[in-house]
């Protein structure tokens, strides 16, 4: 987070159905929503919201086809050049036996990798601060966030007005982050 | 949203409330979050007390194992895999459950799989840890337990056999445990999250804070991470099967009658998931009714579960019958011998334990009465983990212990040495996934939030406690 502070006006939810459309409709104004909290994954939302589709499932398999390269190098190198031995009669390289390998290396790089740049890409990881607009986001509510430096076509009063017409179940408060 | 029909029972019971309301997220909420927040609760401390002795003793013989080594044990010249490697196998094989309900239900869209998964993959995890611990103990010298692994060494470099299953065994064991981990620690976090809102005092929230990595349920977050739970259960369903595969490789890639079997591989996948299922069952049961989840945990699982026991145990019993056809119909009096041997030799009542709990005992699952009979299956749950034991030992020793040269003809019996390793790995797991039980939320709060909607919004049908139907209260009138 950047150190300036920033006024957000925070609505609150109670139904799943009644985000959404309200996502609609407040998109549909010209207001820019900062982002909705949700205490499940939402079928949608972020298709809702206009989020591009994530392309962590991309990094998943340029990781995974990392791993299936390194661990084929590797067993090819240990066993066909460094140390060559004859072992069951078989080829220094017996590609056949490196398949078992080749195929876990492949599924741990491929996903320690994408659950790496899952933490990195959204900010995730031990010790960090979470900033919450509303602790009930991890419980019952839908929380949506509207930033006001980002929406001065509107006041502050327009703005609530808006989310008081899409059904926030209690009036949106303004809060500083 | 999405359209349950009416038929099916809910996947989230509503009986608990008195005054016929709909269960709320709230209270999903709160009925998880209990048990952590609370108290650790009588019950608790001496199912955690039994389980740390256990350990203790366990511990004690494991010292005995490696100051002494492995000489301790009832293995002798011929016999020279026994309890460590059945325990291995055995172990293995009821972490496959886990990952089965985590990855494989989660594929298929198997919306049950909510409130089971959390637990079940926790039980994958100490489940494989102690199947580790028996590799472990049967280096004899675990302290050169990295000779396993490929790594730069002073000795020319000489590498690891890349041909060896064993090898294999090592990185599919160690793969696995690291995915599984990390599948069930990335569940966690949003729950963790909301253990943090909740949590009123200061080394709760510091703690809960530093695990749940900052999570503040963005949907940009949130749709990140339905990608990597798709893709992690993508990768899983292929690692899970592969782990067991390599597992019988260890025996099917040698010589030995009894062993030298192409039909391995799916017959210890199924076996693997039939155990697992069954200790699923055998400690769901047990946090079911000790944390009072009956509303998440309905008879709707158990009935599930169940009928995976019956297909399972099914094919089970199906590779039995196919190994004992294919070793008369190849013609190789060693391996006519080894079966014969099995079935009518000295160790006669491993193998019809076996026989009888594996095969015989699942079949009473045909029947809904005792599918969705509590007693019953917990029951059964444990004769089929039982039969699961016996299956590997039936395997391992009946092969092993009439070797082609009559005159070194033994038997293999354990010592206490070989049982109190195996206790060890019980004290481990009991209290790892009891210390689970208590400090984190053991259903995943989140995904039943999902499946709340779409799960208890038909008609108005009242559950009693066990989960049946009880009374149709419709709100238009009759």
């Amino acid at each position: 987070m950047s150190d300036t502070k920033k006024n957000f006006l925070v609505g609150v939810f109670d139904e799943e159905s009644v985000l959404i459309d309200a996502v609609h409709k407040i998109r549909e104004k010209g207001v820019k929503i900062h982002e909705v909290y949700t205490p499940y994954p939402v079928h949608d939302l972020d298709v809702h919201l206009g989020y591009k589709r994530t392309r962590l499932a991309r990094a998943a398999f340029l990781f995974a086809i990392t791993g299936t390269t390194l661990a084929i190098l590797m067993q090819t190198y240990m066993l066909g050049f460094a140390w060559p031995m004859i072992i069951g009669g078989k080829d220094f390289i017996a590609v056949p036996d490196f398949v078992p390998v080749t195929f876990e290396a492949t599924i741990l790089i491929g996903s320690l990798g994408m659950v790496a740049t899952f933490l990195i890409s959204n900010g995730l990881g031990p010790g960090k601060q979470a900033v919450m607009f509303d602790p009930r986001s991890t419980d019952d509510k839908y929380v949506m966030a509207i930033e006001l430096e980002n929406n001065k076509k509107f006041t502050k009063e327009q703005i609530t007005q808006i989310l008081m017409e899409s059904g926030v179940s209690e009036k949106p408060q303004e809060k500083e982050v | 949203m999405q359209y349950t029909s009416p038929v099916r029972e809910p996947l989230v019971l509503r009986q608990m409330h008195k005054n016929d309301r709909k269960t709320t997220m709230h209270d999903i909420t709160e009925d998880i979050c209990r048990q952590v927040e609370a108290a650790p609760n009588p019950r608790w401390m001496v199912a955690m007390l039994i389980s740390l002795c256990v350990l203790a003793w366990g511990s004690y013989t494991l010292y005995r194992t490696w100051f002494f080594g492995i000489g301790e044990w009832g293995l002798n010249k011929t016999v020279g895999w026994a309890w460590d490697i059945t325990n291995f196998v055995w172990w293995v094989g009821i972490g496959h459950a886990g990952t089965l309900i985590s990855a494989v239900l989660l594929l298929f869209r198997q919306k049950w799989r909510a409130s089971i998964n959390r637990a079940a993959e926790a039980m994958t995890i100490f489940a494989v840890l102690c199947a580790g611990s028996f590799i472990l103990m049967h280096m004899g010298r675990p302290w050169l337990a990295h000779w396993a692994l490929p790594l730069p060494n002073t000795y020319g470099s000489l590498w690891v056999n890349f041909n060896s299953p064993l090898v294999w065994d090592v990185f599919a064991i160690s793969t696995y445990l690291t995915v599984s981990l990390v599948f069930w620690y990335i569940g966690l976090i949003p729950d963790l999250a909301t253990i943090r809102e909740r949590a009123k005092n200061p080394i709760s929230k510091f703690v809960y804070g530093l695990m749940s990595f900052g999570w503040d349920g963005s949907t940009k977050t949130w749709a990140r991470y339905e990608m990597v739970a798709l893709v992690l259960a993508g990768v899983s369903t292929p690692l899970v099967l592969s782990v067991h595969t390599i597992v019988s490789f260890d025996f099917a890639t040698s010589v030995i009658p009894g062993w030298h079997t192409t039909i391995f591989p799916p017959y210890f996948v199924a076996g693997a998931i039939f155990s697992g299922f069954a200790m699923v069952l055998t400690l769901m049961l047990i946090t079911r009714y000790v944390f009072k989840l009956e509303p998440y945990i309905t008879l709707t699982h158990i009935e599930s579960m169940n009928k995976i026991i019956l297909v399972t145990g099914s094919i089970v019993g199906i590779a039995y019958i196919t190994e004992f056809f294919i070793a008369w119909y190849s013609g190789v009096p060693y391996e006519q011998y080894a079966f014969i041997n099995r079935m009518f030799g000295p160790y006669w009542w491993a193998y019809w334990a076996m026989m009888s709990c594996n095969v015989i005992s699942p079949q009473f699952f045909w029947f809904k009465a005792m599918r969705t009979n509590i007693y019953a299956t917990f029951a059964l749950s444990i004769v089929v983990n039982i039969g699961m034991w016996f299956e590997r030992f039936v395997i391992i020793v009946t092969s092993l212990h009439r070797d082609y040269l009559p005159s070194s003809w033994v038997m293999f019996w354990p010592t206490y040495v070989d049982v109190g390793d195996y206790l060890f790995s019980f004290g481990f797991f009991f209290t790892c996934f009891f210390l689970f039980a208590k400090f984190l939320p053991v259903i995943n709060m989140a995904e039943v939030k999902t499946i709340l909607n779409s799960s208890t919004k038909e008609a108005g049908e009242e559950y009693t406690k066990e989960g049946h139907l009880e009374e149709v209260k419709t709100s238009s009138a009759h």
